[in-house]
């Protein structure tokens, strides 16, 4: 475990970490290997290779993809967006994008050290997400399910008015279509430019959850690294399932807010999907590598 | 409610403290001197009446937010002692302890019985402590849910009154699952069908707030606030500094006028003039008089309806673009 404290909320404010080394800064530089077309990576060639974060092996960013950006040393799952995932999961990466038209808006005229607006035009321009979660539906296994998955990238995947929007039309097009959702969380918790609108979205989400699970279709809620606020005090500890990532940070408050209130030290391995588990919060914990057949397996023991 | 000479006073509230020493210090006179003051104690008395209108006549955010923390506000258990007869303190999640942040039983309102719950503040020093200032752990909203589904049982309403700094962020209050917890309540809240009712009478904050504050009907009394995180945590996070509260709390939008204006609670329910802490009998007399007709009218609902109007309320919430 990273002796400081990762600064998730330097995330959520939509800015990176104050500290050098980050996940976040580390996984941008990944993604900047994954990015770069092939004539410029004469000329960066920080981006082709990687350094695990853990346990510092190195290797190049197609390795790292072969291994599903899992450490092939120590088996450090580094942090991915949607894409990956969806690339992991759907059958010869084939999915269909939902709702991909809703977009946030500054409906408050918030400013914080910049206007909210300028900050998703910001990001809009920089980068091809639109919010921090995106839906597809394509086959698992040859099933048909519905995926939401977060994207930290944008401003720390935070919870707001369309990933509340998204997940709701999510849960009724699994309804429509008599088919399984699964959401994978990765976010540090509440937008707060969204003021109480975001946290209107925990009671939002559950209530369509409601109705998912009275139409008898299964919900599986996979927590990857990090997950927290508003989203573990929602939709991500609700699952039929709720599974996780191998060391994933997961849990309500921040650890450096638990840090502060209490006075003291916490403990190795503190709110990790190994304690989360020994707790009884989580079904299981399931290494990425092994995910997709592990998914379709319990999809399949649903049906039949 | 504390006497005039025990009372304290924000900043703001000066000019009323001003008055009352005044009328102290005529008291005396007329005790020292024998002669009657009467007329000028009178005129002094109603001069605090009309002074506790004028401060608060056109406050701040933040200064809506240090009147919702004022320490003479009255807490929920004032709150149903006054408003209620007949209540029966109910104890425990039946699972790992008693939450004293968390409170709750049954008691009767205007002669019929309902489901009070709410989160419990400190009155002193050592008080405040036992309650953990009003912020629970995850045994305090099973304790909660553990009441709520009792009233379910014998179809009885539910009030709950929110007062929470957040829902506390403690090394066992994540081992025992603080984010379960708050998310299973949301979940069964919305589910319940009996009517749910929920005021907050100071402070509305997070997730800590909403594990008992989904509900058919959302209040806010005046002097309060309700909002995804704390001015002071917010102005850390996204101004990465402390100094910013009050701008904060202007930018979360987080008063109760406010939060009608966005659609995200129902109404506002009156204070005593300058803020509930002045008279607890008035307060907790607004209160109850504000609930009774709500109540009334959510009874005539069914079940069903209760709980598909309460999807479709806070499926509304939220504002987007469709590009
Ligand atoms: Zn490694």
């Amino acid at each position: 475990m990273a002796k400081e404290f990762e600064d998730f909320d330097a995330n959520l404010a939509g800015e990176e970490g104050k500290t050098e080394e980050t996940k976040s800064s580390w996984f941008k530089r990944i993604k900047k290997g994954i990015n770069t077309k092939t004539s410029e990576k004469k000329e960066t060639p920080e981006g082709l290779w990687t350094k695990c974060p853990d346990c510092n092996y190195i290797c190049t960013v197609s390795e790292l993809r072969e291994h599903l950006f899992v450490c092939p040393k120590c088996r450090y799952h580094h942090r991915v967006n949607s894409s990956e995932y969806y690339e992991i999961l759907f059958d010869n990466a084939e999915f269909t994008e939902l709702f991909e038209n809703i977009r946030s808006k500054d409906y408050l005229g918030f400013t914080d050290l910049k206007p909210y607006k300028k900050r998703l035009d910001e990001i809009w321009s920089k980068s091809d997400l639109k919010d921090s979660m995106r839906v597809a539906v394509g086959k698992v296994g040859g099933q048909d399910m519905v995926i939401a998955c977060m994207d930290f990238e944008f401003i720390g995947g935070s919870l707001g008015s369309v990933m509340g929007e998204k997940f709701s039309r999510a849960v009724d097009h699994c309804i429509a279509h008599k088919m399984p959702y699964m959401v994978i969380s990765k976010s540090g918790g509440a937008r707060m430019m969204e003021s109480a609108f975001s946290l209107m979205q925990l009671a939002k989400t559950s209530g369509k959850l409601s109705q998912l699970s009275d139409a008898g279709l299964p919900y599986i809620s996979l927590l990857t690294d990090p997950t927290f606020g508003g989203i573990s005090a929602s939709f991500g500890m609700l699952g039929d399932l709720n599974i996780a990532e191998p060391g994933a940070l997961i849990g309500f408050a921040g650890p450096r807010v638990i840090k502060e209130t209490i006075k003291k030290d916490l403990p190795e391995g503190f709110q990790r999907s190994e304690f989360l588990l020994e707790h009884g919060f989580l079904d299981f914990i399931v290494p990425r590598t092994e995910l997709k057949d592990k998914l379709a397996k319990v999809i399949s023991l649903f049906k039949n | 409610m504390p006497s005039n000479a025990n009372r304290q006073f924000l900043d703001f509230e000066k000019p009323v403290k001003d008055l009352i020493d005044e009328i102290e210090n005529t008291k005396n006179r007329q005790e020292k001197t024998n002669i009657d003051m009467s007329d000028m104690i009178q005129r002094l008395e109603q001069n605090i009446i009309e002074k506790r209108k004028d401060i608060t006549k056109d406050l701040t955010s933040w200064q809506r937010v240090q009147l919702s923390r004022h320490p003479d506000r009255p807490y929920t258990l004032k709150y149903i002692t006054k408003m209620t007869e007949n209540f029966v303190e109910l104890f425990g999640d039946r699972n790992v302890k008693d939450d004293k942040a968390m409170v709750g039983g049954f008691a009767s309102l205007n002669g019929e019985t309902v489901m009070m719950i709410g989160q419990q503040k400190g009155i002193n020093t050592k008080m405040r402590q036992l309650r953990n200032f009003g912020m629970a752990n995850p045994e305090g909203y099973r304790k909660a849910l553990r009441l709520m589904r009792l009233a379910e049982k014998f179809n009885k309403p539910i009030i709950t009154l929110i007062d929470t700094p957040g829902a506390f962020p403690g090394l066992e209050a994540e081992e025992r699952g603080q984010g379960e917890a708050i998310a299973r309540n949301i979940y069964e809240m919305i589910r319940l069908k009996v009517p749910v009712i929920c005021v907050i009478i100071g402070e509305g904050a997070s997730g800590g707030a909403m594990g008992i504050g989904v509900g058919d009907k959302v209040f806010m009394m005046e002097n309060t606030w309700y909002t995804v995180i704390s001015p002071e945590s917010c102005s850390s996070i996204l101004w990465r500094s402390w100094d910013k509260k009050e701008i904060a709390a202007e930018q979360l939008r987080l008063t109760a006028d406010k939060m009608l204006g966005f659609g995200l609670i129902d109404g506002i329910i009156p204070e005593p003039v300058g803020g509930a802490h002045w008279d607890y009998d008035e307060a907790a007399q607004k209160l109850k008089d504000f609930l009774i007709p709500v109540l009334q009218e959510q009874k005539q609902k069914t079940a069903e309806q209760r709980v598909s109007e309460r999807i479709e309320k806070f499926g509304k919430m939220g504002f987007w673009d469709e590009v």
